[in-house]
């Protein structure tokens, strides 16, 4: 089963089963830096995968601010 | 993941403290965390009045949120760019900006750089030329001339920012990787007013990552400009803590550890703070302190940009936005 994550704009496909780690690593992204919001909350990211979650990645890094 | 305090659903795994915990107590775990840095390091205490320089993002809120949590005199203070990059940059974080004061009652003194002086700065780095098409100097330059200028005028005995560890830690690589002394013995906690003119200036995120910052941002509701700015994409910066980032996921604390080594390194005397203490003087024009000789960088800087524009040359003596700055006591 595939779940969708988004991030920045853009939807992503995680496999079911697989931890939010492991899906943010084979999106290509570090863990460090991003969060993860499943259904509106802030999750960590040994979080299971599941049918029907929505998923959000939340970018850390910024630049050029104060 | 169980939170380590009371046992609930974590919501945040902090590798380099070994410490996972739920949002309450996150959102009272850190507050104590910045509380401890700004005694430690001796920043400010809560007699003294606090500038808040904000830019709407998750760090400078996230700070502000925490000092008024903690009991500290604080005005803030948005400096307006004039930054568009398609989707109303700096309007957005204005707004953001200015929310999050009437929310929580709050002083918010705003400078438009372009009501202020006559451009924006995307503007002024075409038309100085500075930069390498980047506005990214001349827009520092500006902001460092700005906030200085309010927290003397104003009479605030600190001014804070917002920068993060992260920040500091990828700063603290560039200035490594090119061995750039001046820098690197500047970098501190706390940059001390130290000659007439000069704000004192303080980072008391300066041990907290920026992970941490977001997590808080989203714990405690504020609402914050989520896009960076736009011409900070593919700067040295984001890149340098991409690398860093890299060596964090691998070694958790490595960051940490690489500025507080840096900070002890600095205390045992590794650097000669003599050797590279800048010759400050107050520039002839606007009097603020400055390395250049006669008029500073900004005045020179604004002089050419006005010339261009056919505006009259004299730099304002007031920042004539600032209509609620306090006198200086």
């Amino acid at each position: 089963m595939i779940v969708k994550i988004a991030y920045r704009g853009k939807e992503y496909d995680a496999n079911a089963g697989t931890t939010l780690r492991d899906a943010v690593k084979k999106i290509g992204l570090q863990p460090e830096t991003v969060l993860a919001v499943v259904d509106g909350k802030l999750v960590t990211d040994d979080t299971i995968v599941r049918e029907g979650m929505q998923i959000k990645l939340v970018a850390v890094i910024s630049g050029g601010a104060l | 993941m169980k939170c380590r305090k009371c046992g609930g659903t974590a919501v945040i795994n902090m590798r380099q403290h070994k410490l996972a915990l739920c949002a309450d107590d996150y959102a009272v775990w850190l507050p104590e965390q910045v509380q401890r840095w700004i005694e430690k390091y001796e920043m400010f205490t809560r007699a003294d009045k606090v500038l808040m320089a904000v830019s709407g993002g998750k760090d400078s809120l996230g700070l502000w949120d925490i000092l008024i949590r903690l009991g500290y005199q604080t005005d803030g203070l948005y400096i307006g760019l004039g930054i568009d990059g398609g989707f109303g940059y700096s309007d957005q974080s204005r707004a953001l900006s200015q929310k999050f004061a009437d929310e929580h009652k709050l002083t918010l003194h705003v400078v438009e750089v372009q009501e202020t002086y006559g451009a924006t700065i995307p503007e002024l780095a075409v038309i100085s030329n500075r930069g390498h098409g980047k506005p990214c100097s001349v827009c520092g330059l500006n902001k460092r001339y700005i906030m200085n200028r309010v927290a003397h005028d104003g009479g605030y005995t600190a001014l804070a920012t917002g920068h993060n560890l992260d920040d500091e830690a990828a700063v603290l690589m560039q200035n490594t990787l090119n061995w750039a002394g001046g820098y690197l013995v500047r970098q501190a906690p706390v940059l001390p007013a130290s000659m007439p003119g000069l704000a004192r200036k303080v980072k008391p995120l300066c041990r907290v990552y920026e992970r941490e910052m977001a997590a808080y941002a989203i714990v405690r509701g504020i609402d914050y400009i989520y896009d960076e700015c736009p011409h900070a994409v593919g700067s040295t910066t984001i890149y340098n803590k991409e690398l860093l980032n890299q060596l964090e996921e691998a070694r958790p604390g490595a960051k940490l550890q690489f500025y507080l080594s840096f900070l002890q390194a600095k205390e045992a005397g590794l650097f000669s703070v003599k050797a590279s203490e800048p010759d400050l003087h107050a520039c002839d024009r606007c009097g603020q302190p400055t390395t250049a000789p006669g008029d500073c960088s900004f005045c020179r800087l604004w002089d050419k940009v006005r010339m261009v524009k056919g505006l009259p040359t004299q730099v304002p003596a007031e920042l004539a936005a600032l209509d609620a700055l306090p006198e200086a006591e």
